[in-house]
């Protein structure tokens, strides 16, 4: 028995919410007495295998097969399956991220296993296997009850903090049975916008919205961004105008983003905006209408001009660095 | 070409959220119900333009009592052709991707398209468990949606970037912004739309996987601290020692 952990990667290097989701899975290993195993697809150094342990996972499954470095949600979810099979796991856990949602409801469905993603609890498990996890965008949670007897759990990113240990984990290679033709969804070109910190996966994010007044103006959002090592990010006005490219816009129909810090930039704090955001740990908020919504829902707040609040911030911070 | 939109009936964007019955039920009182914005603004409008652009049959599928059938309508009004509600009150997204499986495989669609997730219980799960329980690839998240022929090329959303895929049909695809632009429906659609067929279909037997035990609300923001924006210093100190995010 165990627990199965897909443990997700890109180039070569396993994302930190896969951390996330293997110490989740260690733990809830741990509550029902067997052992975390981390599933990991696509060619990835044996040390950064190894170092899965840090984060609890005892064995790790690896399946080097070059035609699994990106995801085809189909092809996974077969060796998914096969894994889960062969280990008897009786849970199977992913990251609640973009690759999560491409294959976690397949592997529940293919193994008709309960579903409950968002996750931002460990199990219940007193009474039944209760799993609570954020609904309504953000301004409530549900405590889901997973009746059948195989259960996946996707854990909402950024919600459990990382506290890695020195321990290795076993790696096994994997070497499950696809073909060619099981690939129906095929790459043509990938376009990675910043090379920079991921918006999702970035633990301060900096934001600007209409208060700015123009693209012209982002360069005080940057500059305070790049002294915090954070990403940036925009409204929905501020995307839709084009002043900054989609992949910014944070909100109800752009991205969710739940980091540590939230700085808000001349953001009045529409409801829709606040669905993307309100996940965050802390949020700060600059604005110079002190009536913006937003400060309703910021632990700061700083009612003032962002062109000379900002870099005054920015040079403070400079600072203590 | 044969088209399924999938479409969930949600509380408005700016409903408050509240719950009754000792937290298990969400409290509808007053709460205006919308279609799924994902569901309608992107899935739905985007096949109506392949509709338009290329002859096609859309469809319309939803599961839920009679009280979803104002939504039904208003998707008939912006042109989706024929509508079945699967009249079940479930809410486990298993369930409920088996009545649509069941449902797709008996009439057979070349392009089955759902919102990337709904907004309230925010599961992005029926366009993935949908497409395994048929058998079909499917493409998660996407922002743009072209066909040639029998093969489609899609954006999909990964993290901080963009991925072009191609697939040929049938295919399953959530749908997010970006697809299409919403639409509002003209009174002759809203006219049209009292006459189109909406069948109620009886559920087939499954099982439920999970369910909701209680709802509850985040805790109360202890209030906004606010700092002299002329002591940038303060809110410094306060990141680093108090909230120690920094």
């Amino acid at each position: 028995m165990s627990v199965l952990i897909f443990a997700d990667q890109a180039h070569g290097k396993i994302k930190k919410v896969a951390f996330e989701a293997i110490q989740y899975g260690a733990k809830v290993a741990q509550q029902l007495g067997v052992t975390a195993t981390a599933l990991v697809l696509g060619a990835v150094d044996n040390a950064e295998l190894e170092a899965l342990g840090n984060y609890g996972a005892t064995k790790v499954l690896h399946a080097a097969d070059a035609r699994l470095n990106e995801v085809e949600g189909a092809v996974f979810t077969k060796i998914i399956a096969a894994a889960a099979d062969q280990e008897a796991a009786q849970v199977v856990i992913f990251p609640h991220n973009f690759d999560g949602k491409a294959v976690a409801p397949r592997v529940a469905a293919r193994l008709k296993a309960g579903f409950v993603s968002g996750a931002v609890s460990l199990p219940d498990t007193s009474n039944g296997f209760v799993v609570k996890k954020s609904v309504f965008s953000g301004k409530a949670f549900a405590n889901v009850n997973i009746t059948s007897p195989k259960k996946v759990i996707a854990v909402m990113p950024n919600t459990f903090a990382l506290t890695p240990t020195d321990a290795k984990a076993a790696v096994t290679a994997f070497s499950p049975a696809i073909n060619d033709a099981d690939f129906r969804v095929k790459v043509s070109s990938v376009e990675t916008v910043s090379g920079e910190v991921p918006l999702t996966e970035a633990e301060i994010v900096v934001s600007g919205g209409r208060g700015l007044k123009g693209p012209e103006n982002w360069g005080i959002v940057e500059d305070l961004a790049k002294t915090l090592g954070a990403a940036t990010a925009c409204s929905r006005p501020v995307a839709d105008t084009g002043w900054r490219p989609h992949h910014e816009h944070v909100g109800q129909t752009g991205l969710t983003v739940r980091p540590n810090l939230y700085i808000a930039i001349g953001i009045s704090g529409a409801i829709q905006h606040l669905a993307g955001v309100n996940g965050s740990k802390v949020i700060v908020v600059i604005n110079k209408d002190p009536e913006a919504p937003f400060f309703k829902a910021a632990d700061y707040g700083i009612v003032g001009d962002a062109f000379e609040v900002v870099p005054r911030l920015t040079a403070a911070l400079k600072q203590i660095k | 070409m044969k088209i399924l939109v999938c479409i969930s009936k949600t509380p408005d964007t700016t409903a408050k959220i509240a719950f009754t019955d000792n937290n298990t039920k969400f409290n509808e009182a007053g709460v205006q119900f919308i279609i799924n914005p994902y569901d309608e603004w992107y899935a739905l409008v985007r096949a109506l333009e392949l509709k338009e652009t290329l002859g096609a049959t859309v469809h319309l599928v939803t599961a839920g009592g009679a009280d979803t059938e104002p939504i039904i309508r208003k998707a008939l009004a912006l042109g989706g052709d024929e509508a079945f509600r699967i009249n079940t009150d479930s809410q486990d997204s298993f369930y409920i991707a088996s009545q649509i499986a069941d449902h797709a495989r008996k009439q057979g669609y070349d392009l089955i398209f759902t919102g990337k997730e709904t907004i309230d219980y925010n599961g992005a799960a029926i366009g993935g468990m949908v497409a395994e329980l048929l058998d079909l690839p499917f493409v998660s998240i996407a922002a743009k949606f072209e066909l040639n022929g029998t093969e489609a090329t899609i954006h999909r959303e990964i993290e901080g970037g963009e991925e072009i895929v191609k697939v040929t049909l049938p295919v399953v695809v959530s749908c997010q912004k970006g697809m299409a632009e919403q639409r509002i429906p003209g009174m002759r659609g809203i006219m049209a739309a009292r006459t189109k067929p909406l069948a109620v279909v009886e559920p087939v037997a499954t099982d439920a996987l999970t369910s909701v035990t209680s709802f509850e609300l985040p805790p109360a923001k202890a209030g906004v601290k606010l700092i002299s924006p002329d002591n940038v210093e303060e809110l410094v100190k306060l990141l680093h020692e108090e909230a120690k995010v920094i």
